[in-house]
């Protein structure tokens, strides 16, 4: 429509490149891949805390940490993985990188606020690494009151760091969903929109809703820790209940910020490679929104034994019930989708699978943890850790992976080796199920979460956990030098390498700087795949 | 009316939009949603407040016996008004009267910077008698052992209302000089239109505010 | 009955067990269930449906079926609307104590628990008569912990200045283990102790001696019984040995160097004020973690301690 500057038609990667001009960039592309690449780097830093403190638990004596450092451990693996990795993860990667290409825009609606984002996310991580210098943060990712008002600095700082990284999400969330309002091309219309933005329209919501209430949390805990103003500290007149409420009231529904964008990638991969169209599309993509929606009203759920009355407690276990419904109805369209398709094992297809079955257990796993009674017996042990690994790893950071292997060819020009992905990803699966699994059993069993010592039954489960993480580790490896060595070694990426009908695959492998080289006029759905001819 | 001839240029729109109306739509979007985000984190706040007011009934009414009504009242008025001047703001954009628009912003820095004054008047005062939030509390004459915590809420509410109205303040200024660089029309009076609806809400909380802490004992 | 761990469940003690375990059980079938039809259904168009050659379509695009979409939409609704019933009932009967219950409250700190009986027995362990509702009140001198029977199937946060309660009823004799599960800092996973249940004459036979400790015995000795049974010795080594406090060998008669506070000679006075308002003076390289004892020791046991202190050279 609007005529191109000259020089637009050379691909992202290459108009203007140093180091400078990257960082200065408010291209969407070049911005997502800064972030997938700190994103990654978080993840292997977290990584890399679970790993020390798995072996630390191979035995319950002291195998070399100290209590003291298995709790900074496992706070810094929560913290990281939280705030670091999967709560940014998915929308800012890979969904600021597709997204405006999936809609046919040119950018996101606000690209310097997009860049603004990332600072603040970097500044955030910086002072989350700064905390481990200044001290000892041992306060676990939920900074429970009165805990965590000892003044103890490296706490101090990693709240100040979790409150610019939820000003970095809350200027994501909206940049997205005022892009998906303002800038579909011509043709997209809602019900034209892949299932990937529905979901990002859903994580955009809870975004701009739910992170305020942490910053307000972020910011009464430092005014707690620095005056005593006695809102949340016990000794003062506070309530340490009310600090859980504001907590799980941002924490619950970021638990579906983190997995709802897993369920667009799921969406996207699962059609593009059965070449059929999502079952039931509008429940799909509604019932993202309707995820967004009840998660507001079910955070009680985490306080079942913390001292809320008995009707709170009823009225939320009712509420979370409810979040089963529209979880069945993905899963289940999901397996729908595959009937009659024209299914094709390649990589991005087997992480989508492995994905189906984790969210399957966590998802199940949840459910009972909203069954009151039981929940009393599971409340703060092995079992719910699991469960939300299951959601959060195995699920979300599992299509993420996925997602990466999908949109590479589109991201770098470049094909990865089919076979070491498909071995990476068994590996993933294998060694993924080893570890968490046994947690289950552990945990209903009556082990508790953040123990550093353990009754000695409990052994051969951790190390079984142990052994399996050495699995997953290498088979993450594996899928990562297989990606980063396709910029060498990797064939040369045509436009539609899968064969899929979303819009980003119209453009070039990699894309122009405006993305396309005209602006694309939308006319079908966009999983309007042919049928075989009996 | 006369359509003030200003010789400022006019307003270009930026690359990565296709019309004057999307940039416009989209701008005024993330406005709106960014008062949403601002709305959550203000009544995560008072849910809060109002809980102590249910915990600690006494030391509420004691603390807010200790809070001069007639101050609040007077900036109340401040307030308002200036989210008037800030309405005609607006209309005056519309009407590309780039005179007219100045002169409302300026008033509205003005009555900005009154609301502000007289906090500080309340602010000294309570230095003075030490009803300071926590640790920094050293008033006399407070039976309620939990009064402190009104004073520790009224500092945190207050104050963040108050940083609130300073990038107010702040974005007014901001306008005050786009609005000698761009001519503003019918088409384009976007900064004008932004700084109104971010100065309403800066408006709404502290209507809720008011009364929470000066008027409810 | 067979009162032994299963695959899934720990050992079994109370009436509890037949609230928790059946709802756990039943949901491990309906799981199973609805996992196994997934991925049977994953499995089976997999294999029927996979690509074999590259330019293959798919036989047929079906874009919804209401009947079925419906299906799967209150299929599971009436299965979580059941479930919500059992885990709310069961849930209630666990939280309302029984007429006729006998109370003990247990205090928790870092990093011990002490039970404290209406005849002013105090303890370490929990001693509790068979088949008796017992209701626990519960309350912390710290930060927050919880206070959780595996065997027992119940759990309840500890917190500070405020009482919260649980209540169960054991069903055979046995000595079962007690856990901390709220994070409460460096040795969280150190804060275990043990609820034994015995028959009711050999309860009041030990709730008779308990609640007299110090009868019979010199002050050493009694020092020597609260030493572990105050929970002292979660900080505190006889031995030596530099714990989260400083160890009490050799402590009485040491010059104490307390920063701000100065150098200070250990005698009685100083032990008693540290007991009593342990921030008074905190001995350097330490944090002021301790705490308060004011109005939990009594005076008799202030002096045991001391007396026990002296001993320890
Ligand atoms: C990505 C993150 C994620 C996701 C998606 C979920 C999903 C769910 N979670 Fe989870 N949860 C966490 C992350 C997540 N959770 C975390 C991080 C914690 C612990 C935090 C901490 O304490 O540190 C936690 C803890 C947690 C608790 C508190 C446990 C405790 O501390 O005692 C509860 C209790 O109700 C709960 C419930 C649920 C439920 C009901 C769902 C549902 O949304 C699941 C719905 C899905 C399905 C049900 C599966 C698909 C459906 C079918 C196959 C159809 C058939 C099903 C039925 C008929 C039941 N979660
Ligand atoms: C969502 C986030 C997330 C993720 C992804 C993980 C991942 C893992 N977690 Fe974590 N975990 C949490 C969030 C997460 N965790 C939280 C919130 C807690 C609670 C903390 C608290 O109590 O306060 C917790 C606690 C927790 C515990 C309980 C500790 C305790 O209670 O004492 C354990 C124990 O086993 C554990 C283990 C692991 C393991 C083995 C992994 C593994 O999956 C890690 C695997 C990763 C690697 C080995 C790095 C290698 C990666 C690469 C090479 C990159 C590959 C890249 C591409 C392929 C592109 N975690
Ligand atoms: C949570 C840990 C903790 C518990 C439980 C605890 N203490 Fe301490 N105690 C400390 C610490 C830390 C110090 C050193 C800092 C200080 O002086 O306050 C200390 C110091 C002391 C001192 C002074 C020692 C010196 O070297 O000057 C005495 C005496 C003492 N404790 C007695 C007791 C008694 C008696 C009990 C039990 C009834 C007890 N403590 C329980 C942590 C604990
Ligand atoms: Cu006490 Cu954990
Ligand atoms: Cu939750």
């Amino acid at each position: 429509m609007i005529a191109h500057v000259q020089g637009d038609n050379i691909n992202y990667l290459k108009t203007r490149s140093g180091i400078m001009n990257w960082l200065v960039t408010v291209d969407h592309k070049r911005i997502g891949m800064m972030y997938l690449a700190s994103i990654l780097c978080f993840f292997i830093t977290g990584g890399t805390f679970a790993f020390l403190f798995r072996l630390e638990l191979w035995s319950p004596l002291k195998e070399f940490l100290t209590p003291d450092q298995y709790n900074q451990f496992f706070t810094l693996h929560g913290v990281i993985m939280v705030f670091l990795v999967v709560v940014p993860g998915i929308p800012a990667a890979l969904g600021n990188f597709i997204l405006p290409l999936q809609i046919g825009a040119k950018d996101l609606a606000f690209p310097k606020l997009n860049l603004t984002s990332l600072y603040l996310y970097w500044l955030g991580a910086a002072i989350a690494l700064w905390s481990i210098v200044a001290g000892h943060a041992d306060q676990g990712w939920t900074m429970y009151a009165p805990y965590s008002l000892s003044q103890n600095p490296a706490v101090l700082w990693m709240m100040v760091a979790a409150f610019f990284l939820g000003f970095s999400s809350i200027l994501t969330g909206l940049n997205f969903i005022v892009t998906m309002h303002n800038m579909r091309a011509p043709g997209m219309t809602w019900y034209r929109m892949p299932l990937f933005l529905w979901a990002m329209y859903a994580t955009g919501i809870m975004q701009i809703f739910a992170t305020p209430v942490l910053a307000i949390t972020l910011i009464l805990l430092l005014i707690e820790n620095f005056f005593g103003i006695g809102i949340f500290d016990p000794t003062l007149g506070g309530d340490p209940l009310l600090m859980q409420h504001f907590f799980w009231f941002y924490s619950h529904p970021a638990v579906y910020i983190i997995v709802v964008p897993g369920f667009g990638i799921a969406s996207e991969i699962i059609a593009a490679f059965s070449k059929k169209d999502i079952f039931g599309y509008r429940f799909v993509a509604y019932s993202s929104v309707a995820i967004a929606i009840i998660g507001f009203v079910v955070w009680g759920h985490h306080m079942f034994v913390a001292g809320q009355s008995e009707l709170a407690d009823s009225i939320f276990s009712f509420l979370t019930f409810f979040t089963a419904i529209p979880s069945a109805i993905k899963v289940f369209n999901w397996t729908a989708t595959l009937y009659k398709g024209s299914i094709d094992l390649k990589t991005p297809m087997l992480y989508a699978l492995q994905f189906l079955w984790n969210f399957t257990i966590g998802g199940l796993t949840g459910i009972i943890l909203a069954i009151l009674s039981v929940d009393i017996h599971l409340h703060d042990t092995y079992f719910v850790v699991s469960h939300f690994h299951y959601v959060a790893m195995g699920s979300t950071m599992v299509a993420f992976i996925g997602g990466i292997h999908y949109w590479w060819p589109k991201m770098t020009g470049k094909m990865y080796n089919e076979t070491v992905g498909k071995i990476a990803a068994w590996l993933v699966f294998i060694g993924f199920n080893a570890t968490f699994f046994v947690q289950l059993i552990m945990g209903s069993l009556g082990s508790p979460r953040r123990y550093y010592h353990y009754w000695d039954q409990f052994q051969i489960y951790h190390q079984i956990s142990t052994v399996g993480l050495v699995i997953l580790a290498i088979g993450l490896f594996t899928a990562l030098i297989n990606l980063i060595g396709s910029f060498w070694n990797g064939s040369v990426a045509p436009a539609n390498p899968w064969g899929a009908k979303t819009l980003e695959w119209q453009a070039d492998s990699p894309p122009v700087l405006y993305n396309f080289t005209e602006t694309p006029i939308v006319t079908h759905g966009p999983y309007a795949f042919e049928t075989e001819k009996a | 009316m006369a359509t003030a001839s200003t010789g400022l240029p006019e307003h270009h729109v930026a690359h990565h939009f296709d019309s004057a109306e999307q940039e416009f739509d989209s701008v005024k979007t993330g406005m709106w949603l960014f008062i949403a985000s601002e709305i959550m984190m203000f009544g995560a706040l008072f849910v809060g407040a109002l809980l102590f007011h249910t915990l600690h009934p006494a030391a509420f009414s004691e603390g807010s016996s200790h809070l001069n009504w007639h101050l609040g009242a007077i900036n109340t008025f401040f307030l308002l008004t200036s989210g008037l001047t800030m309405g005609l703001a607006v209309i005056a954009a519309q009407h590309g009267e780039q005179g007219k628009v100045r002169m409302n912003l300026v008033l509205s820095i003005i009555l900005a910077s009154g609301f502000l004054v007289v906090k500080t008047i309340e602010y000294s005062a309570k230095f003075e008698h030490g009803t300071l939030p926590g640790r920094l509390w050293h008033a006399h004459g407070f039976t309620d052992p939990f009064s402190h915590i009104f004073f520790g809420l009224y500092f945190v509410m207050t104050g963040l209302h108050a940083t609130h109205v300073l990038i107010g303040m702040g974005m007014m200024i901001w306008a005050l000089y786009r609005s000698t660089q761009v001519k503003f029309t019918r088409g384009y009076f976007t900064p004008i239109e932004m700084v109104a609806i971010y100065w309403a809400l800066v408006d709404l909380v502290w209507v809720f505010l008011f009364p929470l802490l000066y008027l409810i004992g | 009955m067979d009162n032994s761990k299963t695959f899934w469940l720990p050992e079994k003690a109370s009436t509890f067990v037949d609230i928790v375990d059946p709802a756990f059980n039943l949901y491990l079938y309906i799981s199973y269930f609805f996992f196994f039809l997934i991925i049977i259904l994953v499995t089976v168009f997999t294999i029927k449906y996979l690509r074999r050659r590259p330019d293959q379509l798919a036989t047929a695009q079906i874009t919804h079926n209401l009947t079925l979409e419906l299906g799967w939409t209150i299929i599971p609704l009436i299965v979580v609307m059941g479930l919500f019933f059992i885990g709310m009932k069961g849930y209630l009967h666990m939280r309302v104590a029984p007429a006729g219950y006998m109370q003990v409250n247990v205090k928790g700190q870092k990093w011990a628990w002490s039970f404290e009986y209406p005849s002013g027995a105090v303890n370490d362990t929990l001693v509790v008569p068979v088949n008796t509702p017992v209701k626990l009140a519960l309350t912390s001198r710290d930060v927050l912990h919880s206070f959780f029977i595996p065997a027992f199937r119940t759990k309840a946060d500890v917190i500070p200045n405020r009482w919260h309660a649980l209540w169960f009823q054991a069903t055979r004799t046995g000595v079962f283990p007690v856990e901390c599960t709220q994070y409460c800092g460096t040795n969280h996973s150190y804060m275990l102790t043990a609820v034994k249940v015995v028959e009711a004459d050999a309860y009041s036979e030990w709730l008779a001696t308990a609640s007299d400790p110090g009868k019979g015995k010199t002050p050493e000795q009694f020092g020597a019984i609260l030493y572990t049974k105050r929970g002292c010795s979660a900080c505190h080594s006889i031995d030596g040995s530099k714990a989260v406090g400083p160890s009490w060998k050799g402590l009485f008669g040491r010059q104490e160097n307390c920063g701000a506070g100065g150098m200070v000679m250990v005698d009685e006075a100083y032990i008693r004020e540290s007991m009593l308002s342990p921030t008074a003076k905190v001995v350097m390289g330490y944090q002021p973690v301790m705490p308060v004892f004011q109005g939990v020791l009594s005076d008799r046991e202030v002096v045991a301690l001391i007396s026990y202190i002296k001993t320890l050279k």
